[in-house]
């Protein structure tokens, strides 16, 4: 019961800080979508980090170290610290710095004005929507999963089930519906100011909540004097296969490199990005981004292999899903308390990912849909009431979409990746690339879409073949090169055949209006 | 991008993929194994690349354009 009461409070909190930013909203759109520009360095490394740490930061990472051992954090982790801030740098400070000069609020004003096009806008918006939803989905469903696992016991006669480890838990149903609807609130009051605060908030939360944790889970697994003692007993406890990537492919965590450029077509970020009060602000970003994957990631890779070691006591044993490994640990070896305040951590995670999505979401309906084809000089006042309007609607939708508990869900956040990845030429080339068109662009996210459907259909057949979705999660190419075959992550070959598509195309139609060029490469 | 950040990222990627650590199970501070303790500084190294970055190749033409109000 402690631990409900815990999650409780902390959804109170979250609540008044988002009625708190709503005190200080100027009531123009522009304020609602992008905060007026007003966010400084702290608070835009505060929220952009939460925003690109989901639930998998932490739940996901020592869930991954538990399979497949210290590898994950090369492969997930350090490469995000150096490809990341390489977007924010390339990307982030020069579509802030058109997003202030021509007032943009989504990445389809932008594409429609650099490529003087506007069907780019109809042809990308379903692809971003598309991408989006699986990974909103992700968020609500665990946030359900993860409330009904850390409250069980706590309401025993209410809410029985078969199953010990949730039994007398909030049902999933009803945790989702909680934590969307405290995330609906903040973010339909507040907007972008109270989803920023409310980010960087809950990025404090979680960690330092998950290096708590990692210390009390040592000491008690360790079951030595001191941390030291503790850490080294259960250093060389850990089996050598998790200890080194003697399964892990080289190619594979080679082309996994590709994974992290995601982050440069991500709408929600786009919107982050759009926030920063100068192009300053994105200085500690940039430089701070890759430590805090590191402080997050490292301890809980580190629990992740823990859990694989015979230290771990045997009664009860462990779940069976690797997702579930840091919240069973946290309940069996930390104790009711660390074990509310964890779950406190992993929900702020959730939710700070949920509220951008959410936001960014109504914002494209409005200015993308409404705002473009229906309602061109609608007042501020209606465009906020729209983006309410709509971001009501999206979570309505998906916390419905949530209840139907779509079976392969969870492994589908890899493909979504994907596709925004395998988009990332589009964005670097609108940018840098004089000569891409409007064709060019179309070229890339056509191939984009032919190729992703393609590997991805074949993944589905795989996973109908063996009767689960294991195949749609690990599924990889096989490269036969001098008689060796050489895995590889299905993004290479998308992220190919976009680049080779935008190339082609551009060359062999006709050059952007001279215009154009000098509104986007003045300088 | 300037050439000297552009080799420095380049580098990093090479760095990044390690393959004389994949199967090295030395310990280092006797609790953590090699290859998690060797991408940790990968870490570190962005960090240190990035604020070189940021020092050195800022692009200044957009330091003019500042935001209304702030919070920080």
């Amino acid at each position: 019961m402690i631990q409900f009461w815990i999650i409780l409070g902390y959804l109170g909190l979250l609540l008044l800080l988002g009625l708190f930013a709503s005190r200080l909203f100027r009531g123009t759109s522009s304020d609602y979508m992008v905060a007026s520009h007003s966010i400084g360095p702290f608070l835009l490394l505060m929220s952009v980090f939460g925003t690109t740490m989901t639930a998998f930061a932490l739940v996901g990472s020592t869930g991954e170290a538990f399979k497949e051992g210290i590898g994950v954090y090369g492969m997930l982790a350090s490469s995000s610290g150096i490809i990341h801030s390489l977007c924010f740098f390339l990307l982030g400070v020069k579509l802030w710095g058109f997003g202030k000069r021509y007032g943009y609020k989504t990445q389809i004003q932008f594409f429609r004005d650099r490529l003087d096009s506007d069907r780019i806008g109809l042809l990308l918006f379903p692809i971003l929507v598309g991408l989006v939803i699986p990974y909103l989905l992700i968020g609500v469903i665990s946030s359900g999963v993860v409330m009904q696992t850390m409250t069980a016991g706590a309401f025993p006669n209410l809410f029985p089930t078969d199953n010990i480890a949730t039994s007398g838990g909030l049902p999933t149903q009803w945790g989702s519906l909680l934590i969307c609807l405290v995330v609906l609130c903040y973010v339909f009051f507040g907007g972008m100011r109270g989803t920023a605060w409310a980010n960087a908030f809950q990025t404090l939360v979680f960690m330092v909540l998950g290096i708590a944790t990692f210390g009390v889970i040592a000491n008690k697994l360790g079951g030595q004097e001191s941390l030291w003692e503790n850490l080294r007993v259960l250093g060389e406890a850990i089996p050598e296969n998790r200890a080194t990537r003697a399964d892990m492919s080289k190619t594979k965590f080679l082309t996994y490199l590709l994974v992290p450029l995601s982050v440069g077509m991500f709408p929600h970020l786009f919107q982050h990005w759009l926030t920063a009060k100068s192009a300053k602000s994105f200085k500690l970003p940039v430089v701070a981004h890759p430590i805090f994957i590191m402080i997050v990631w490292v301890p809980c890779v580190l629990i992740g292999v823990w859990a694989t070691t015979e230290l771990v006591p045997a009664r009860p044993p462990l779940p069976a899903n690797p997702n579930a490994i840091l919240p069973f640990l946290v309940k069996t070896q930390a104790g009711t308390l660390l074990g509310g305040f964890l779950a406190v951590g992993i929900l702020a995670a959730i939710m700070s990912s949920l509220d951008s999505q959410f936001l960014c979401l109504g914002t494209m309906f409005t200015k993308d849909i409404v705002g473009h084809y229906f309602q061109r000089d609608a007042s501020d006042a209606n465009q906020i009431r729209l983006a309410r309007g709509f971001i009501i609607a999206v979570v309505t939708l998906t916390y419905l979409l949530g209840l139907l508990k779509p079976p392969s869900v969870f492994a589908l956040g890899v493909w979504c990746f994907s596709g925004f990845s395998s988009l990332f030429p589009l964005v670097f080339a609108a940018l840098y690339w004089k000569r891409l068109t409007k064709w060019g662009a179309y070229g890339a996210v056509l191939a984009t879409v032919a190729t992703w459907g393609y590997f991805f259909s074949d993944a589905i057949g795989q996973a109908i073949k063996v009767g689960n979705p294991g195949p749609i999660r690990t599924y990889t190419l096989k490269l036969n090169l001098g008689g060796e075959a050489y895995e590889i992550m299905p993004v290479a070959a998308i992220f190919l055949a976009s680049l080779i598509a935008m190339v082609a195309a551009s060359l062999l139609t006709r050059p952007p209006k001279p215009e154009t060029l000098k509104k986007f490469f003045a300088d | 991008m300037p050439r000297s950040l552009l080799a420095i990222v380049l580098v990093l990627l090479v760095l990044h993929q390690d393959n004389w650590f994949w199967t090295d199970d030395t310990l280092v501070f006797g609790f953590m194994p090699m290859g998690l303790f060797y991408q940790a500084c990968i870490s570190v190294a962005a960090s240190f690349a990035w604020f070189y970055a940021v020092k050195k190749c800022w692009p200044s033409a957009h330091d003019s354009e500042a935001g209304a109000g702030g919070e920080s």
